[in-house]
């Protein structure tokens, strides 16, 4: 089960052996280090602890030097942990490359998604708006009735009614994408399709959690 | 700006050999159209009115009057499944993008031709003919043939 962090490139196309455009993501993923091996015995669970790109001296802080300091790593930007059982392959400073994803065909992406601010419910669920004409006024992207006085579901809004509010900028996982090329030299990962976040956003991918075929 | 990690993945789905041609030109574009097991090439000929993108997700559009209905299709420029790109003749505009030409049918739609490269069309179309039909201009034979056996 390897996972790795990196950071969302941007996206191209390459032609698959069929002569197909298939949409890509390139992921600069690695190398990471082993910071962190938590076992049920000192942490009650199991898990190992990766970090993504050195920071520069003057922004580690004392705390995160001491954290490093016994995997013997230079302080990250980038520090995420996964859940695993196979905890003894791990120690703390080794190294984690794409190469691990060698024999991967799906993987996992893990990322923040993009922020879009405080969004209307055209733009946050999809909501159709009122009409463009016909005496509309100032009412073109409402989202029209809440509710009503009293009855069902007894009380005026009914709880979860879907509105304006912030989009975005949320922890997302993109399941079961295919990976289509793993670079060793340039540490690449290029998996099929989107990936959240901005470009330069910082991911986490897994090898898929789920089994079965492939998403799209 | 384009990026570094980018470029590597696509250098290798790149076709080097595109010719170059530009907005304006009237070109035939060979479409590899794949037909159970069997595979053939089938012109495709009429006015490139717009490219887009940059790397492996270029694309530009061809137009043309098929039965006095206006028809575009846009190709992926590095597409596998477009086999050569010849250019007939090459049209003097002043747009990056000619979709103008929807509004017109037509002897309205005819551009003033530019004569470009004369000496060089030539030659390649001379190589060309004596080429088996199908390959795209004469230096690029080789490259073609082997492509077309796949």
């Amino acid at each position: 089960m390897p996972a790795i962090l990196g950071k969302k490139v941007g996206m191209t196309c390459v032609y698959d052996d069929q002569g197909r455009q298939v949409p890509v993501t390139v992921i600069e993923a690695g190398p990471c280090q082993v910071l962190q091996v938590k076992t049920v015995e000192t942490d009650g669970y199991n898990a190992v602890q990766l970090g993504f790109g050195d920071l520069p001296d003057r922004k580690v802080s004392r705390p995160a030097a001491g954290h490093v300091k016994k995997a013997g790593a230079r302080a990250k930007r980038f520090v995420r942990e996964y859940r695993t059982e196979d905890t003894e392959n791990y120690e703390p400073g080794a190294t984690v490359t794409v190469a691990e994803f060698q024999d991967v065909a799906l993987v996992d992406v893990t990322g923040v998604s993009k922020g879009r601010g405080f969004a209307g419910v055209m733009k946050r669920h999809g909501f159709k708006g009122q009409g463009a004409s016909h005496g509309t006024e100032r009412k073109h992207r409402a989202a029209g009735s809440i509710g009503r006085g009293s009855g069902i579901p007894g009380r005026g809004v009914a709880k979860g009614k879907r509105m304006a509010g912030h989009m975005g900028h949320k922890k997302r996982t993109v399941e079961k994408i295919n990976i289509m090329k793993v670079d060793t030299d340039a540490n690449l990962l290029v998996v099929k399709g989107s990936v959240p976040g901005p470009n330069g956003g910082y991911v986490m991918v897994r090898s898929a959690r789920k089994t079965g075929p492939a998403k799209a | 700006m384009r990026k570094a990690a980018i470029e590597r993945v696509e250098a290798e789905h790149l076709i080097q050999d595109r010719p170059v041609f530009y907005i304006g030109d009237t070109v035939d574009i060979g479409v590899r159209i794949r037909e159970g097991e069997k595979e053939r090439t089938q012109v495709f000929t009429g006015v490139v009115i717009a490219r887009r993108g940059v790397g492996a997700a270029e694309t530009f559009t061809i137009r043309r009057i098929i039965a006095g209905e206006g028809v575009e299709r846009t190709f992926p420029l590095h597409s596998p499944s477009v086999a050569f790109i010849r250019t007939i003749r090459s049209g003097k505009v002043r747009r990056a993008k000619l979709h103008y030409l929807r509004d017109r049918v037509g002897k309205a739609t005819r551009l003033a031709e530019v004569r470009r490269n004369v000496g060089a069309a030539r030659r390649a179309k001379a190589a060309d003919d004596s080429a088996p039909a199908g390959t795209a201009e004469g230096a690029d034979e080789s490259d073609n043939a082997a492509q077309k056996d796949e």
